[in-house]
């Protein structure tokens, strides 16, 4: 990720765009957070917040033309949030902020400001306060311009007064009564910059360049005039029919970052972006959300009681995205959204000495796409993590005890011991080839012989082989682009072998491998060819119930698998009852992308929201879901199941293999598949394979809680009795032995039994490396 | 993982070698991980240097060593 993508995936994230009613305010006030501090009672820090972008808000919230109301969402569902009010009962209630502590020190240069309106009055504070020495000329006898001309009591004199009182304090020169009647270039001579804000139709009376209306010309980002140094805004841009107060703020702040610029000599013009109005770019979601009337004001001269406007600042939606965090235990488990998140994974592939903070964090998405899915402009986390995956592996500073299981899993199911790739007796090639993948294989070795026995009736009139294997989909999370061409590659070439088969695929994973590894294949999915060749076996079981489906993540936009999946069990004759996330919209069971590897916390926590959406027993079509789900003790049925157990009660509440019999499973459908279909034996065991062993249901359960395998076990003791090298305990004249056959370093605790057998007490492993350990 | 930093938690008491029959001593060993490496009060065999990592060495605090390691 260099620094420009990581900018357009910042980008693509809207969670930190601006609310509509702050992108509609020309000043940009901060509606969130003062409705938010209101509806908490903090009228101060309201105000506070108000008064950042207008600097005189007790005439703003009486005068206010509201645009923030105009394109407030709640439009949407009911009346808008009454901005204005609240923010008067800010000005009414709260105490308002020492700016004045801000002031910077004060500055040589000397401004002048041609007109005592609002916008002018604006520029003069915000300059005075940047240090400047600002002098203010106004042709009649007070301050304020327009705002006099307004009802009494719309807008009461006590209020301008009270606002304006900040002027004096901020040391400006008012001279009132004074007409400007020199040329500008003679005043501009005088002083270091002006501001000319004159209001309306007074363009050609001041010699300004103007249109046709009389109205003045400036440069509509910076306010600069023709005249070097010289700017203008407010009522002179527009004419007498237009009238804005908060306009008229938002033109004296930018003129004011003009003035301040071009006095500091440096680019007018850079990083102006979203100055004045503009449309928002946030999408706030508003399914579901009712809208609730509006505290309504008793006289529309009159404010908000503060209980009122706090009633009122809670109707505020506090409008966010979060569309992908709201559906995604992961992006929820970490705490922020996307726009951070690329930030962070940006900073830790960037980290040259230091601690990667975000490994964990990368390591831990399932890569399942749904926040995509969701995302209003399609950011892919995913795609995101993956990428960052990919250059830590280059980097060589991806964690080895991250991915390390699963690549050792792949490397088992990729030996001779699993993998294979055969025609059906008798042929030379193959039309179809079932390549059940390795895990239906190590969950339920049986059914895949029911399944190729299946297949290779019903489609009698073609030639249909088998071939076992990983697809690589592990190299892929692991960001090992390396092991995951070499599967690639081999699968390319068996498949040339057998004469190109079409590939018949039960598991979704290996089915977007090979779609998008191998795009010249032909693929099909189990189900699609089951139910379009109308060759869906007869089910053992046909007793109705209700079930929801759970569509595996990898099958998100194949809805040609959903619609058959969902003909076959409307076949079977059982109910659906739809969860609300299913189909696109699924989420992944944590097997993807090895969360529940790197993760296990979080991989409990997203197996524990998915089966707590229904209370019907689920099923799926794919082995490693309904493993996860039934550990956890929902009843959830592989298809499979349906298609042919007779007791799917049995199915149902079955607790998924271990690691170490997984790979027994696979090993063994190898072996009955050569043995029963084409008359072979497979190769011997090798010397630690025939080592017997005993433990309790506890130890092996805490034997797969550590991921320690029967076969590293079988190794460190077949190392330890011929070698002789191990403890004894003293007390229980119990032996343990230690080796290492690769990265990690294994202890057994065990003892030989009369009958040549070993009972096993406790195992344990770690990585790091103490003398000795090598396996010899 | 500093040197005779609190690792020691009594257990190595209970094992003696198997194969040289002798008690175990405590001594300094190298252990290492992704490049780096410092010496560590172990118990080990006087005669034929077998180690003894007890299981809650391996799973508390040398996990944790390894994590921090995995992620500089």
């Amino acid at each position: 990720m260099d620094q420009k993508s990581l900018r357009i995936l910042e980008e693509k994230c809207i969670q930190d765009c601006a609310p509509a009613c702050t992108a509609g305010c020309p000043a940009h006030v901060d509606v969130k957070k003062m409705t938010a501090a209101v509806g908490n009672g903090d009228v101060s820090t309201a105000l506070e917040a108000f008064m950042r972008a207008v600097p005189f808000p007790g005439i703003i919230s009486h005068v206010c033309d509201r645009p923030c109301e105009d394109v407030c969402i709640y439009n949407e569902i009911g009346n808008p949030i009454a901005i204005r009010a609240i923010e008067r009962t800010c000005v009414e209630q709260g105490s308002r902020p020492d700016f004045n502590k801000l002031r910077r020190p004060q500055r040589s240069e000397r401004v002048a400001i041609v007109g005592g309106g609002i916008s002018g009055l604006t520029a003069a504070h915000d300059l005075a306060r940047k240090g400047y020495r600002v002098t203010v000329y106004e042709s009649a006898d007070r301050l304020g311009g327009r705002l006099w001309r307004a009802d009494r009591n719309y807008l009461p004199a006590e209020v301008i007064e009270a606002d304006l009182a900040v002027l004096p304090d901020l040391d400006v020169e008012v001279r009132l009564g004074t007409e400007i009647s020199v040329p500008l270039t003679e005043l501009r001579a005088e002083f270091d910059a002006v501001y000319v804000a004159t209001g309306a139709g007074e363009a050609g009376v001041m010699g300004l360049p103007a249109d046709d209306h009389g109205n003045a010309v400036v440069d509509p980002i910076t306010f600069s005039t023709s005249i070097d140094g010289v700017f203008a805004g407010g009522g002179l841009l527009w004419g007498p029919e237009m009238h804005s107060s908060i306009t008229s703020i938002s033109e004296g702040r930018r003129a004011g970052i003009s003035i301040d610029r071009y006095l500091q000599e440096v680019s007018l013009t850079a990083s102006r972006t979203g100055e004045g109005p503009y449309e928002s770019c946030l999408y706030t979601d508003l399914e579901g959300v009712e809208g609730r009337p509006r505290i309504e004001i008793g006289h529309p001269d009159d404010g908000y009681e503060w209980y009122e406007a706090m009633l009122e600042a809670k109707r505020c939606l506090q409008c966010e995205c979060m569309e992908c965090v709201k559906v995604c235990q992961y992006l929820e488990d970490y705490k922020k959204y996307p726009r951070k998140y690329v930030r962070e994974i940006y900073n830790n592939l960037s980290i040259v000495q230091g601690t990667r903070h975000a490994n964990r964090f990368i390591n831990s998405c399932s890569v399942c796409g749904l926040c995509a899915e969701v995302c209003p402009t399609d950011l892919d986390m995913g795609e995101v993590v993956l990428d960052a995956r990919r250059t830590m592996v280059e980097q060589g500073r991806m964690p080895p005890s991250a991915h390390d299981f699963a690549l050792r899993d792949m490397a088992f199911s990729n030996s001779d011991k699993f993998a294979m790739a055969k025609n059906p007796p008798g042929s030379d090639s193959s039309n179809y080839v079932l390549f059940p993948g390795c895990q239906l294989a190590a969950s339920s070795p049986g059914q895949v012989e029911k399944l190729y026995s299946h297949l290779t009736t019903s489609l009698s009139n073609d030639q249909v082989g088998m071939m076992l294997g990983c697809c690589g989909a592990p190299a892929n999370w692991a960001g090992r682009s390396d092991k995951f061409d070499e599967a690639i590659n081999r699968w390319r070439q068996e498949l040339e072998s057998m004469g190109n088969p079409t590939i018949v695929l039960p598991c979704s994973s290996c089915f977007q491998v090979f779609k998008t590894a191998l795009p010249d294949i032909q693929i099909v999915s189990l189900w699609e060819l089951l139910d379009d060749k109308e060759i869906v076996p007869e089910p053992a079981t046909g007793e109705p119930r209700t079930v929801s489906i759970h569509d595996p993540c990898t099958t998100r936009h194949e809805t040609g698998i959903h619609d058959s999946i969902r003909r076959m069990v409307d076949k079977i004759g059982y109910e659906v009852d739809e969860l609300e996330a299913s189909r696109e919209r699924t989420s992944c069971c944590s097997y993807g992308g090895h969360t529940w590897l790197a993760n296990k916390d979080l991989s409990n926590r997203i197996v524990e929201r998915r089966i707590n959406e229904s209370d019907a027993d689920y099923v799926t079509y794919c082995a490693m879901c309904r493993d996860f789900f039934a550990a956890k003790g929902k009843r959830t049925l592989h298809i499979l199941d349906l298609l042919f157990e007779p007791d799917v009660d049995v199915r149902a509440t079955r607790t998924g293999p271990g690691y170490s019999q997984r790979h027994e499973n696979r090993a063994r459908l190898k072996r009955h598949l050569l043995r029963d279909i084409w008359g072979e034996t497979m190769d011997g065991d090798e010397r630690f394979e025939e080592i017997e062993l005993r433990m309790s249901a506890e130890v092996a359960a805490s034997l797969d809680e550590r991921l320690i395998l029967i076969e590293d076990i079988q190794r460190v003791i077949e190392h330890a009795e011929r070698t002789e090298r191990r403890l004894v305990n003293n007390e229980t004249g119990h032996l343990l032995a230690y080796t290492r056959p690769e990265a990690v370093t294994y202890w057994v605790e065990y003892l030989p039994t009369d009958d040549g057998a070993f009972e096993i007490f406790n195992a344990y492993s770690h990585r790091m490396e103490i003398p000795g350990s090598d396996e010899s | 993982m500093t040197t005779g930093d609190g690792i020691l938690t009594g257990d190595e008491s209970k094992w003696r070698c198997s194969g040289c029959d002798v008690p175990l001593v405590i001594s300094k060993v190298e252990v290492s991980y992704l490049g780096s490496s410092f010496p560590v009060d172990l118990a080990r065999c006087p005669t034929c240097g077998l180690v003894f990592i007890p299981e809650e060495l391996a799973t508390g605090r040398m996990l944790d060593v390894e994590q921090q390691l995995e992620d500089k």
